[in-house]
């Protein structure tokens, strides 16, 4: 399934990554498994990804949970808590 | 509604002016004005750079403002928020909400901070003599927003 991430603020500088195109393999169908397999491409991604860090994800702009689903050509973004105003 | 995400400032005045300027059914206008303050956790701001999620940010700003509207009776608002690097004193954000009374346009113009806070990704960076730092999201603000919870 090919999809759109953007990462943001700390997250984006720690992966050395503002956005990438990605085709997530099968049996990865919503954020909390597509989270879990980015977990995997390394120390910096499973340490800023791990389940008790404060990130927060956007599906299609809009703020998401990990239990929203995916389909082709989601927009995805994950980043820290927003700190604006 | 005007929502705004620009690097340049803005001018106070005009935008507050806009609201009432030929609306004689405006009683009220109630703005908040943040700024850049020169210190942070007890360390010296040097400059404050905004990042954003230009689309998801004007998206989520409208979105709010949308809210205020259904939540109250309002005549207008406006939402401008600034991006890029900024120094102590200058405006990082101007909400302004026009309404019959009182009341409404300050509640409105709290509610709008305290979700925009919480809910606009923006993320600050700050540069202090100790170099460059992220700044972390608070508790209390959450604690803020969720007073408007229904």
């Amino acid at each position: 399934m090919k999809l759109k991430i953007l990462y943001f603020a700390r997250l984006r500088e720690r992966f050395g990554l503002g956005s990438e195109a990605l085709d997530a393999p099968a049996g990865v169908d919503d954020l909390a498994g597509l989270v879990a397999w980015l977990r995997q491409r390394g120390p910096a991604w499973a340490e800023e990804l791990a389940p008790d860090r404060p990130y927060r994800m956007a599906l299609n702009q809009e703020m998401a949970t990990p239990e929203s689903s995916l389909k082709e050509g989601d927009e995805v973004a994950v980043f820290p808590p927003v700190t604006g105003g | 509604m005007i929502v705004r995400v620009q690097t340049e400032p803005f001018d106070l005045a005009t935008e507050v002016a806009r609201l009432y300027r030929d609306k004689p059914k405006v009683g009220a206008v109630a703005s908040f004005l943040g700024l850049v303050r020169d210190s942070n956790e007890g360390d010296g701001v040097h400059t404050l750079t905004l990042e954003h999620y230009p689309g998801m940010t004007e998206k989520s700003l409208e979105g709010i403002g949308r809210e205020a509207f259904a939540r109250w009776d309002l005549l207008d608002a406006t939402i401008i928020h600034r991006i890029g690097t900024l120094h102590p004193t200058e405006p990082i954000v101007l909400v302004a909400v026009a309404s019959g009374h009182r009341g409404e346009a300050f509640a409105a113009c709290e509610f709008i901070m305290d979700y925009l806070k919480t809910r606009a990704p923006f993320w600050k960076k700050e540069t202090t003599p100790e170099g460059e730092r992220w700044v972390d999201a608070r508790e209390h603000d959450d604690i803020a927003a969720g007073r408007w919870a229904t």
